[in-house]
């Protein structure tokens, strides 16, 4: 096998993905929720909908109008389908997530 | 090919031979009889001094390109393609080759050739990375000089924690000769990034584990089953339990690539036990990108996570293997990968009855994940050759074993609900009165392995199981 010494330097294949992440601007941050449709997406931990439904009533209080989604399990990535129903039917989203 | 000869005869020869001294003078009445010779000197430009015009082969280039394993080797060329070849000095076969006669009349008929210079086993590895190296289209990470390379792996992120085997052009190509499968074919996409994870990927980070080119076809049929759906690698690093992919192997290739089924199998020592689960493990987190801290959310992680991966004992048992219950043929070299937390053990030392034994091991296997985890996940036991006997003495099946563990694995779910005895959590109140099985259906895996003393066997807890979960995975390890 090929040594390094003190002249030669040695090449590696590089083992990862190698991938360059892509550039997505942000949808510009809301100065206020009166009026706005914000998502609230539940992933189906114990007590995410005690979250939701908590944040569903300061929300209403704000006056914001809210939709409820959930995704079918925790344990995969969101379904695209529900991804881009959130995104052509909200605002804004958040998301109960975790324990 | 690299290379093209020109049309006439190509003639290999090294100084450092004593047939190819000998045919000197041959190579010179060549010279002048036959058209069109070109002779390729692999060590010295200067031999032979009989002709002119010799072209430097000593680069190897030429010889590796035309698969030379010999010298002397005469190839006739026609329109650019290589017709036919003879090795070693044979007159008959020179004068047939060359369209010549009366080559070498004062040499004897018949006199082997010397080994070639492109195929010394020091030369071969770097040879196929300078002039074969083509296929490998990963980016090359140059090194500076003083860099010391276990190090400059660490700082790129590629470590497990455990130091690197630095994966040269010569390592991985030597390690691609384990498998007959293209380097560029794609394997499936790694999660969580969802790249395409290619066989050279793979290659790449095997080296880094430390394995042999045999154990390649094993690491692949393992990255198939853990990047395939049902699997969802995605899940199993994202979740905050922990798990991993555990690897069995089942078959042939066992014991041809000297895996541990015995003793301390389930630990440190071998290097294919070791190694295999290793370069999946690798795979992930470098193909994927699946790194604590990152996607990886585990909260306590386990040590299966370096990589566990061994062997099943089928040799010791009557018992067909785990990958013969999961669709393979016997014969069938294969895979099973389970994800699951660390094997935990099961002591008992004293029942001697199968069926005492199986509520001996059913009653270790309930706490597994948690005494009030029940349906959602699976499990694995592996049993061990003195605890196997027991039921083998009784002369009991695969078959009754395993649904007389699952008898004994039930519960009354009266004794698992929320809030019972202060304790939150637990099943529904809806769940109230029901005999319920601690794995879902299908999800109990059982494997023979161990050493051939200690009746200690081990359960390994699984993760959420089924379709919204993980699904055990079997592949067939190819070539």
């Amino acid at each position: 096998m090929a040594q390094t010494s003190s002249t030669t330097s040695t090449t590696l294949l590089d083992p990862t993905n190698e991938a360059k992440p892509t550039e997505r601007p942000r949808v510009a941050r809301l100065d206020s929720v009166t009026g706005r449709t914000i998502g609230l997406l539940d992933i189906s931990k114990p007590r995410g909908d005690v979250f939701l439904n908590r944040v569903e009533e300061r929300l209403g209080a704000m006056g914001a109008n809210t939709i409820r989604y959930s995704k079918p399990t925790f344990a995969r990535p969101a379904p695209v389908d529900l991804r881009h129903q959130i995104a052509t039917e909200c605002d804004a989203v958040i998301e109960a997530l975790a324990d | 090919m690299g290379h093209t000869l020109s049309d006439g005869l190509a003639i290999f020869v090294k100084r450092d031979c004593a047939t190819c001294e000998m045919v000197a003078p041959v190579l010179a009445e060549l010279a002048v009889a036959a058209a069109d010779l070109t002779v390729y000197t692999q060590d010295d430009p200067a031999f032979p001094d009989t002709i002119t015009g010799v072209v430097d082969d000593t680069d190897l280039e030429a010889s590796w390109n035309h698969n030379i394993e010999t010298v002397p080797t005469v190839i006739r060329v026609v329109d650019g393609a290589e017709v036919e070849r003879t090795v070693g000095w044979d007159r008959n076969e020179w004068e047939r080759i060359t369209g010549t006669r009366t080559l070498g009349a004062d040499l004897p008929d018949v006199r082997p050739g010397c080994g070639s210079m492109s195929v010394d086993p020091n030369k071969e590895a770097a040879l196929d990375a300078r002039y074969g190296g083509g296929v490998l289209t990963s980016r090359r990470v140059e090194l500076a000089s003083a860099e010391d390379e276990i190090e400059a792996m660490y700082d790129r992120g590629w470590s497990d924690g455990f130091p690197l085997v630095p994966p040269t052009e010569a390592r991985v190509m030597a390690m691609l000769d384990g498998t007959t499968r293209a380097a560029d074919e794609v394997v499936g996409l790694a999660p969580p990034t969802l790249v395409d994870c290619t066989i050279e990927k793979i290659a790449i980070n095997a080296v880094m584990a430390g394995c042999r080119p045999e154990y390649l076809p094993v690491v692949i049929a393992a990255v198939e089953a853990a990047l395939s759906e049902e699997f969802n690698m995605h899940g199993v690093l994202a979740t905050t339990m922990s798990v991993g992919p555990i690897v069995v192997v089942n078959g042939p290739i066992a014991q041809r690539i000297g895996m541990n089924s015995g003793m301390n199998c389930l630990g440190q020592g071998n290097r294919a036990n070791s190694t295999i689960g290793r370069a999946l493990q690798l795979v992930v987190r470098n193909v994927g990108g699946g790194r604590p801290g990152e996607i990886d959310r585990s909260t306590q992680g386990n040590p299966g996570k370096y990589g566990l991966c061994f062997a099943e004992d089928e040799a010791g048992t009557p018992w067909e293997s785990l990958a013969v219950t999961q669709g393979m043929a016997p014969d069938q070299s294969a895979v099973t990968v389970f994800c699951g937390e660390a094997p935990r053990l099961i002591a008992d030392q004293k029942t001697r009855t199968a069926e005492g034994l199986t509520r001996s091991l059913a009653q270790a296997m309930l706490p597994a994940v948690g005494i009030r985890m029940v349906l959602g996940i699976d499990g694995m036991l592996v049993l061990s050759p003195e605890h196997m006997a027991r039921f083998v003495d009784a002369g009991w099946t695969r078959h009754q074993f395993t649904e007389a563990l699952l008898a004994e694995l039930e519960q009354n779910s009266d004794d698992l609900l929320e809030g019972t005895n202060g304790i939150g959590e637990g099943l529904p109140a809806a769940f109230g009165g029901m005999t319920i099985p601690k794995f879902r259906p299908g999800g109990l895996l059982i494997a023979h392995a161990g050493g051939p003393a200690g009746l200690f066997s081990s359960v390994i807890g699984g993760w959420v199981s089924g379709p919204k979960g993980s699904i055990p995975v079997t592949r067939a390890v190819g070539t």
